[in-house]
């Protein structure tokens, strides 16, 4: 059995350890927000955070995650009420959807290290998540907005 | 007490002392490895070219590139999806190696290669090979202000036991190995170095 902690609850998983997160999450865990795309960490869909970082659960085997702190996408926010969810309505900016779950915890940790980011910070940390409906516009406007509503105390 | 218990006792405090001193003899000795040889600056360059053709092979040159974005591949193009590689040599953001490049390699075709340190040198000791002449590079690792500190003994330690450096001897699928193997390109850093680290004319 391996322990997990995913969105501040605790998990008894049976699997292999070197099984996928993103089969832990998705299949076991029931947690379908997060997305598989590719398979080979190149497309970004399956981002989560491990420890706050924005890994790549496709390729990330599930003993890494033992004992250490997962956040999905369901847990970013406990009403999708952070900035970014709330700037990313505003902004209207899924197509279809599928890689929004990968681009928004990205730039979750964007928006942690960098209160402020330039054109080129917002280039520097979303162009491994792919989004083949083309929404890189509306995200860097969403993610210029959900910055200022950080800073003017909404919930980071 | 009997002579036989005295000459006992004797003999074994000679020992203890003997060994005493032995071992703060061998002590230094553990610090200056470094095996020397009559100088030799034909040999020593011919080593280090030997040694030149591995280190501009794409296992190690995609992490010692001249911009601030990895390589790829046997061809060494740009690391796709935009990465770079910020102040610590680990990305940026949400874009940082160990993100995607587990503890180990990861299995099949395409997979990201993987180990523990993955990364660059950091942005304030960029350690570039790619564009290197043979002797820009020979100069620049002998030089403790472009090799990370580094003393003789501690570049050859580095490019003989480093883990990531090793990891270039076991790429995982589809990655071609550098031109010499590991024993052969170690004896090679030590044979260039033991000759006097000579660096080539140009």
């Amino acid at each position: 059995m391996i322990t997990l902690k995913v969105n501040d609850k605790s998990y008894q998983v049976d699997a292999s350890p070197d099984m996928p997160l993103l089969w832990v999450l998705r299949d076991l865990l029931g947690l379908t927000g997060t997305k598989y795309g590719c398979g080979v960490a190149q497309c970004g869909a399956c981002t989560v955070h491990l420890n706050g970082e924005a890994v790549r659960s496709c390729v990330t085997k599930v003993s890494r995650a033992q004992g250490q702190n997962v956040v999905t996408i369901e847990g970013l926010s406990l009403n999708n009420d952070h900035p970014l969810q709330k700037a990313w309505a505003e902004f209207d900016v899924p197509q279809c959807g599928y890689c929004q779950s990968g681009q928004l915890m990205s730039a979750a940790v964007l928006l942690r290290e960098n209160a402020s980011p330039t054109d080129q910070d917002i280039d520097d940390a979303m162009s491994g998540n792919i989004c083949r409906c083309g929404t890189y516009q509306r995200m860097r406007q969403a993610i210029h907005k959900a910055a200022q509503m950080q800073k003017e105390g909404g919930k980071s | 007490m009997s002579s036989k218990k005295i000459f006992i006792i004797t003999v074994l405090a000679l020992a203890t002392i003997g060994f005493t001193v032995m071992s703060f003899r061998e002590q230094p000795a553990a610090y200056s490895k470094i095996t020397t040889l009559p100088k030799d600056s034909t040999g020593s360059v011919r080593a280090f070219m030997s040694v030149y053709r591995v280190l501009k092979s794409a296992r190690c040159m995609n992490c010692h590139p001249s911009g601030d974005v990895p390589l790829q591949g046997d061809d060494s193009h740009l690391h796709t999806m935009g990465v770079k590689r910020g102040p610590d040599g680990k990305g940026l953001y949400a874009m940082k190696c160990s993100n995607c490049h587990q503890a180990e390699n990861s299995p099949g075709l395409h997979a990201p290669p993987g180990n523990p340190k993955w990364g660059l040198p950091p942005a304030n000791m960029r350690m570039v090979f790619q564009g290197r002449t043979p002797r820009q590079l020979a100069l620049q690792l002998l030089d403790p202000k472009q090799n990370g500190g580094r003393t003789k003994q501690q570049l050859i330690e580095h490019m003989t036991s480093d883990t990531l450096v090793s990891w270039g001897w076991h790429p995982g699928l589809g990655r071609k190995l550098p031109p010499l193997s590991h024993p052969a390109f170690s004896a090679q850093v030590k044979l260039w170095i033991a000759k006097g680290a000579y660096a080539p004319a140009k």
